[in-house]
């Protein structure tokens, strides 16, 4: 019966999603349009960096590394793929689906296994280093995309026709794929394996004198947050005509690490609200691209020193609004 | 063979100054166990400040002619103070007040304080990389096939000057004993009277200070410098500061001087492409065999 119900919510939700597509596509200016699905992407690479950064209370600063592989991976081998597909199922609609839904996969598995190589030897110590081996790894994925010829080198990636890669990528897809990757991280949160998650944060050698595993866990949860980086970055490259290693720098982690701040570490909602505030205010700063980076810094500073959980704490939006208005019972996780 | 000198004196003075730099990284975190992302920008700002220095004092007009010895040493001085005083200034604003904070607190603050140093210096200096004036005129002479600069023998010498300085300082000095008090069990030495603020301050202090003297032999050594060369290269300093392990002074210098000559038989043996991929690597193996460093000791973790 739950199964019926969960089948019945997820077409409700794609069909709306699919009329959305069609009211956008024609109803929006393409720079608007570009604002929308850069927030979605936004949204997902936020999330899944919480998962790491907020839940677990370790710390990233390369996902941008992660993101690039997925977004050179999915763009190669989707291009490899097309012709594949198309001799299977006709070129059409359906085609292109398959083609590119199965290289953000295999994209998104890419990435996993760079976070299963990154993980593994920094997770076992302390926190700290996973931030300056993540650092590391960061700008050497960067170096070597700059050096990989069959990846285009430093011009970048642009598919093997002078079209440049195949525009995938729309509101339908992006959005279908942050509804199931915030609901999975949700899902993830919540379970026991979450709550083990949050118990490392909190006092890892508490929670290991309860028998949790803790390296295994952390390793998990990093694999399973590239993962999310590299759909991100999938989606990110069938957005445009071709992808560079300097769409990679260390900035674009800053981005997704001031995201999360923003909305707190460790609340899924908060990091959906600043995935879409990045979003637009970089499209909004646009003008003024040389201080973007001084502001962020600041405010990155600002908010350690003045409100260090971010703006929202662990909590999740609807019991903010439940404290605030004052409706419903006592929320548990709200307490201090 | 003669190439293999070659190389194994480029990569000593390379590694010294990472060593210099280690030095700064592993005090800060002996003491606050925090690794101090903002280091690398402090380095970055000694150099340019070791460079507005030298132009201040007329570096120019004295073109191949050279710079006379004293007014080097009033640039050195010059920059040592101005990091120095960068230093304090970031420990009192940015991380005295998250000193007591869960600790992921004070490494986002590190890292914000390092992005706001870079592009602050991206603003103030444009991004465009500077050519070093010459502080010191190059001469350059062979020895057994082997191409000898001062420059190298000057940037080795310093290092090693300030590193005995640091000994000397850490070991017969009365702060000096009290920073591996305070390194050692900063509630006990607090108790025993020491004024633990006092020491943190000294202690960035003069980490510092050894950055910026990093930051102008760095300049000399690879003749340009722009506001992103803090990072890379903190980052190798840190990795050497690990290699040798952290908190560790003199596996600070041998993680430095490891790193550089790694770096350097990797760039003349395989590629000058993977010349920044090893210390990567190196951090990768230090942590998977001794994640202690090579001068470490094993302390368990008390509850």
């Amino acid at each position: 019966m739950q199964l019926v119900r969960r089948i019945g919510v997820a077409l409700l939700i794609g069909g709306a999603l699919y009329g959305l597509q069609l009211v956008l596509e024609d109803g929006l200016i393409e720079y608007v349009q570009r604002i929308v699905l850069l927030a979605g992407i936004n949204v997902i690479l936020a999330v899944g960096l919480n998962l790491i950064n907020g839940t677990t209370g370790q710390f990233s600063i390369g996902h941008a590394g992660f993101m690039a592989v997925g977004a050179y991976g999915s763009a190669y081998l989707g291009v490899q793929l097309a012709p594949v597909v198309q001799s299977l199922l006709g070129a059409g609609a359906v085609a292109d689906a398959v083609t590119f839904n199965v290289a953000l996969l295999l994209g998104a598995l890419l990435a996993a296994i760079a976070g299963l190589l990154v993980g593994a030897p920094s997770l076992r110590l302390r926190g700290d280093y996973l931030a300056v081996v993540t650092l590391g790894f960061g700008e050497i994925i960067r170096i070597s995309f700059n050096n990989a010829k069959f990846l285009g080198s430093a011009t970048g990636y642009f598919g093997d026709t002078p079209a440049g890669l195949p525009a995938y990528t729309n509101f339908f897809w992006v959005y279908a794929w942050a509804i199931a990757i915030v609901i999975a991280v949700r899902n993830l949160t919540f379970s026991q394996t979450g709550r083990s998650l949050a118990a490392i944060r909190e006092d890892e050698i508490a929670a290991e004198a309860m028998a949790t595993p803790t390296t295994r866990l952390k390793v998990l949860a990093f694999s399973f947050s590239a993962a999310t980086a590299g759909i991100a970055g999938g989606l990110f490259a069938f957005m445009q005509s071709g992808i560079r290693p300097e769409d990679f720098r260390f900035d674009k982690s800053i981005d997704m690490i001031v995201m999360i701040i923003l909305g707190g570490l460790g609340s899924i909602s908060g990091a959906v609200v600043g995935g879409v505030f990045v979003a637009v205010t970089l499209e909004l700063m646009r003008d003024l691209q040389q201080y973007r980076l001084v502001l962020y810094a600041l405010l990155l500073i600002v908010i350690m020193l003045v409100r260090p959980k971010g703006l929202f704490g662990t909590r999740e939006l609807p019991e903010l609004i439940r404290a605030r208005f004052g409706r419903g019972k006592t929320v548990v996780g709200a307490a201090k | 063979v003669s190439t293999f000198f070659q190389q194994i004196l480029n990569g000593l003075s390379l590694g010294s100054i990472y060593a210099l730099i280690a030095l700064g990284y592993t005090m800060v975190y002996g003491i606050l166990k925090l690794i101090n992302f903002a280091h690398g920008e402090v380095f970055m700002i000694g150099a340019y400040a070791g460079y507005f220095a030298a132009l201040g004092l007329g570096v120019e007009s004295y073109g191949a002619a050279g710079f006379p010895l004293y007014l080097a040493l009033v640039v050195l001085v010059a920059a040592m103070a101005a990091a120095a005083l960068l230093g304090v200034t970031i420990e009192l604003l940015a991380y005295r007040p998250v000193r007591s904070a869960p600790r992921l607190t004070p490494l986002i603050t590190a890292i914000g304080v390092s992005l706001f140093l870079q592009n602050a210096a991206m603003l103030a200096f444009t991004p465009n990389p500077r050519p070093y004036p010459a502080i010191l005129s190059e001469v350059r002479f062979e020895l057994g096939g082997v191409i000898v600069t001062n420059v190298k023998i000057t940037i080795f010498a310093v290092a090693i000057g300030l590193m005995v300085g640091l000994h000397w300082f850490v070991q017969r000095t009365w702060t000096g004993k009290a920073m591996r008090a305070v390194s050692t069990n900063i509630d006990a030495a607090r108790l025993m009277g020491i004024d633990t603020d006092r020491i943190i301050r000294a202690t960035f202090a003069v980490g510092s200070a050894l950055a910026a003297a990093g930051g102008i032999l760095f300049g000399l050594d690879q003749i340009v410098i722009h506001p992103l060369m803090g990072m890379l290269t903190g980052l190798k300093a840190f990795v050497a500061a690990v290699l040798g392990g952290i908190g560790n002074i003199r596996g600070a210098v041998l993680g430095g001087l490891l790193i550089g000559l790694a770096e350097q038989l990797t760039a003349g043996y395989l590629s000058p492409d993977y010349r920044d991929a090893i210390t990567f690597v190196i951090l990768i193996v230090i942590l998977i065999a001794r994640p202690e460093g090579l001068l470490g000791v094993v302390r368990p973790e008390k509850v």
